[in-house]
């Protein structure tokens, strides 16, 4: 694998855990809103 | 379809190339029809719940605009507005492409219906459905109904948006759906009238491709004709003010006189007229729906204030 193709395979796997870790944000905060009275 | 088009070389695809897939300026229009739905409902969303609600469209219609592009990467080869796309372009393999879009499609109504409604949740799977299932892998090959019928994928988002706040549907989210069904054809036709050479090429049955340009303009007219006055009717059942009407009634009238010089169009080669009714569509649809929304948010401001 070219060094090209490293930095994209990096650049990647950060797009994907950004978007986990705003999911995650997300459930809790939406969880928040639903369990209050 | 090429080599190209079903396995790209591996670790060359951008996160850019993904962000294509999703159809950014398809997704846009969407968001800001549901955003409208949801703006005119009757009663209160938690903004975070809101937030939510139009992110899950927004994901839903580019997920949509994924799989399309995954499905039809051997028209998109042939034609040249979209050969550039990154399954043609061979950035990003078909089959990834199914599995991104596919995961998204799935993610988008599960989060719908377990954090917002699963009215909501219910309206997003079945407009994924038309859009893919009816549009893209039945009629867009077979038949020059095809955008017509498919058309309802890209109209459902106001009631989306609706039933987002309400939990259930009603006449004027119907209403809205209705406008930007009517919508479509004319929109799309004036783009097939000067692109016709493209999809002959494609092999994509588009209305002047299988019924000529002269049948096309009629139908533009007849659609037309039927969308002007839907274009007014939510001034009827109240859910449009006198700013509303204004804007449907001017914009409306300019549509029109456009879709007129559509169907007396001399120029053959250029069809300047089909021109300007494609951008004059872009502005009615946005000009409608940006009238509604300000005209909703200034009764919600009077409101807020109470009466002087």
């Amino acid at each position: 694998m070219s060094d090209a193709q490293d930095r994209e395979r990096r650049r990647r796997n950060l797009a994907i855990a950004l978007s986990l870790v705003a999911l995650v944000v997300l459930f809790y905060l939406m969880t928040m809103v639903r369990v209050q009275p | 379809m090429t080599a190209a088009t079903l396995s790209a070389e591996p670790g060359i695809a951008t996160v850019g190339d993904y962000f294509a897939l999703l159809k950014p300026r398809v997704m846009s229009l969407v968001v800001f029809t549901g955003l409208a739905g949801m703006i005119v409902a009757p009663g209160t969303i938690h903004p975070l719940t809101a937030f939510t609600a139009l992110l899950c469209i927004a994901i839903a219609a580019g997920a949509s605009g994924a799989l399309n592009m995954a499905y039809e990467a051997d028209i998109d080869a042939l034609m040249t507005r979209t050969a550039n796309r990154p399954i043609p372009a061979g950035h990003i393999a078909r089959g990834e492409a199914l599995g991104f879009g596919w995961t998204l499609s799935v993610g988008a109504v599960a989060v719908m219906g377990l954090l917002v409604n699963i009215i909501a949740g219910a309206l997003l799977a079945f407009t994924i459905f038309v859009y893919v299932g009816v549009y893209t892998l039945w009629l867009k090959r077979r038949t020059p109904q095809n955008i017509v019928i498919g058309g309802l994928a890209g109209a459902l988002p106001p009631a989306i948006g609706w039933a987002a706040v309400t939990g259930d549907l009603a006449l004027a989210p119907v209403l809205l759906v209705a406008i930007i069904f009517l919508w479509t054809p004319p929109h799309f036709w004036a783009l097939s009238l000067w692109r016709s050479g493209d999809y002959a090429r494609a092999g994509v049955p588009m209305m002047p491709v299988v019924r000529g340009k002269r049948s096309t303009r009629r139908q533009i007219l007849a659609y037309t004709a039927l969308l002007i006055p839907a274009g007014l009717s939510p001034s009827a059942i109240g859910l449009g003010g006198p700013l509303y009407l204004g804007a449907a009634a001017f914009i409306g009238s300019w549509f029109a006189w456009e879709a007129v010089a559509v169907a007396l169009e001399k120029d053959l080669e250029h069809e300047p007229a089909a021109h300007r009714l494609f951008r004059i569509s872009l502005i009615y649809m946005f000009a409608l729906f940006a009238a509604l929304i300000v005209e909703h948010l200034l009764h919600i401001a009077a409101f807020a204030i109470g009466p002087w």
